[in-house]
């Protein structure tokens, strides 16, 4: 036992069970979960039966998990076009929450909760934080905003499920999020990477050393985030960066959580099939293989997703993890098709850009990408922040981090970008999801 | 023999001198000597003050970045010819100027030229070996006092 036992946070946590199942169980579990949420929709969802009838299928043709790929695609356009409760399932009476994206880009899409997804929303939420090791006794600064976005109460609701301590801060102010870190002694703290960022720089001065207080892990998620600025992360406050996972669509936050292995995200595949395929032909890959997340949820009532594309992109794990978990992993997701832009014909990620950044020395992640088009071309302008480390005395040293930066940048993307160095906090710093593009392209 | 400097990272837009030099002022922090180098997009600006260790905490606090290096004053001939006498020495001992700049006030028929060199120590051994006058940050305080 004591080879794959070797840290605390992969202690075998009760609340964990399902995450250990069998496979050839699973499979069966998933399977007959997978038929009843066919029927339900089917059933209950006019725009599921439409399209369902339009291949000319019903749920009694979906007999094995292959089967899944005889049936339809859910986009994100499917819930604004069903604006507000087109897709649910439940009569209102057995509905008991909302919630609601900010609708940035239109009207917002709506997700719904019978008491029983809040009962299974709160557990898989259990397991996220029994994976980053987090258990009774600890004291988790919520800093997830609280209100229509998923984040701040489903984490709330998790942490209270596995009886720790909540200290419910929601998002911003980060002076009192370092004060009550510091005065109550939390020991773990849920937020988007980049707000912690602000908070591990904001914190030395007030005087606080993130590194003595008893803060051991971070759940951080809502937003992608690469490898790299886990490094960064985690020797700056001493503790654990682990990512989580979710979509509003699929249930909040606690669809997928790292283990103490910080090597891919365990699916909670009893609740959430995942499929991966080729966003151009939209045929599932096979495992390992890249491609977008597609999940189907497997126990949701009031507003259950068929095949739900995600535009995440990710691959899922060949290879057993050594924690033990049998569920499956998917690679961290460092990218969403949503959050492509396209620069002269090229595919770009913002974390390619992130990437190419933090490879070089002493560079903060602090930057934002700058799309503009002058009428023929389009231009990308990365802005990055001057830190102290970076800071030499002579226009030769500024200029040749300035060509470092933009050389590794290209070796990344193979586009040549205009590399501005900006003052610090020059950039806008978010409580929320960062804001990494900045695109003035004329459309 | 070496004096500290502060050289601060600007960005090149209207309005991004004043905030540094602000910030001193209300510190009642008198700015000696200052020297601003610049390309397109940003500017590096350098300056001796006499405080230096207050001047980089209020600066700092106020979110700039600010780098102390050491810089060599040394006096140069106020007549035609006079830097170059100086030069003469650098080059000789084959030292490199980073970049050097004036102080304002003079000191009776000499200049005082702040000089940063890749190598301060080399280059103040050589100036010295010359009889030319290296001016410490004690010294060079006292002459602007009077």
């Amino acid at each position: 036992m004591s080879e794959f036992w070797h840290d605390a946070g992969c202690a075998f946590h009760p609340v964990s069970g399902p995450d250990y199942l069998p496979v050839t169980q699973l499979r069966q579990l998933q399977l007959h979960r997978f038929q009843a949420v066919v029927k339900r929709s089917y059933d209950n969802v006019p725009l599921f039966r439409q399209r369902m009838e339009e291949r000319g299928i019903t749920p009694a043709d979906f007999r094995t998990l292959e089967d899944t790929r005889l049936l339809p695609f859910t986009v994100k356009i499917d819930l604004r076009d069903t604006y507000p409760f087109g897709l649910f399932a439940s009569p209102m009476s057995e509905i008991v929450r909302l919630h609601a994206s900010s609708g940035t880009t239109g009207k917002p899409i709506v997700v719904a909760y019978t008491q029983e997804d809040l009962r299974v929303w709160a557990s898989v939420m259990v397991r996220c934080f029994a994976a980053c090791g987090l258990d009774r006794g600890d004291i988790i600064q919520n800093a997830y905003g609280y209100g229509l976005f998923t984040g701040g109460l489903g984490a709330h609701y998790g942490a209270e499920a596995l009886g720790a301590t909540v200290i419910p801060i929601s998002g911003g102010n980060t002076d009192r999020q370092i004060m009550l870190m510091k005065d109550f002694g939390a020991t773990a703290i849920c937020c988007t990477p980049s707000y912690f960022l602000r908070i591990v720089e904001r914190a030395p001065e007030l005087g606080v050393d993130l590194r003595k207080l008893p803060l051991k892990a971070g759940v951080f998620g809502a937003e992608p985030w690469t490898e790299e600025m886990r490094k960064r992360i985690e020797p700056e406050a001493n503790i654990k960066a682990y990512d989580i996972y979710g979509l509003s669509e699929i249930i909040g936050p606690g669809v997928a959580n790292e283990c103490c292995e910080q090597h891919g995200l365990h699916i909670f595949e009893d609740h959430f099939y995942p499929e991966i395929i080729d966003p151009k032909t939209l045929e599932p890959v096979p495992d390992g293989t890249e491609g977008e997340l597609v999940l189907t949820t497997l126990s949701k009532q009031a507003m259950p997703m068929i095949r739900y594309r995600t535009r995440d992109i990710t691959a899922l794990f060949t290879e057993a993890c050594p924690c033990g978990r049998t569920v499956r992993r998917m690679r961290r997701i460092s990218r969403r098709s949503d959050d492509m832009f396209i620069i002269r014909g090229v595919n770009v990620y913002p974390s390619q850009i992130e990437e190419a950044l933090l490879a070089v020395e002493g560079t903060a992640p602090h930057y934002q990408i700058v799309l503009t088009n002058d009428g023929t071309m389009d231009d990308v302008e990365v802005h990055v922040e001057v830190t102290p480390e970076v800071f030499g005395d002579t226009i030769s040293v500024m200029e040749n981090l300035q060509k470092k930066l933009s050389a590794s940048i290209e070796r990344i993307i193979n586009i040549r970008v205009k590399l501005r160095l900006v003052e610090p906090n020059s950039i806008q710093r978010s409580e929320g999801k960062a804001k990494r593009v900045l695109d003035m392209r004329k459309k | 023999m070496k004096i500290h400097q502060l050289s601060m990272f600007l960005e090149n837009k209207p309005g991004r001198l004043s905030e540094p030099c602000r910030v001193l002022a209300e510190a009642g922090i008198n700015i000696l000597t200052l020297s601003v180098a610049d390309t397109q997009q940003f500017g590096i600006l350098r300056l001796i003050v006499r405080d230096w260790e207050k001047a980089k905490e209020v600066l700092e606090a106020s979110g700039c970045v600010v780098n102390v290096t050491e810089v060599v004053a040394t006096e140069v001939e106020d007549r035609p010819g006079g830097l170059t006498a100086i030069l003469d020495i650098i080059e000789s001992a084959g030292l490199n100027i980073e970049y050097m700049y004036a102080f304002t006030f003079r000191s009776e028929d000499k200049a005082v030229i702040v000089f940063r060199f890749d190598n301060p120590d080399l280059a103040i051994a050589a100036l010295q070996a010359k009889s030319i006058n290296i001016i410490g940050g004690v010294e060079l305080y006292e002459r602007v006092k009077q």
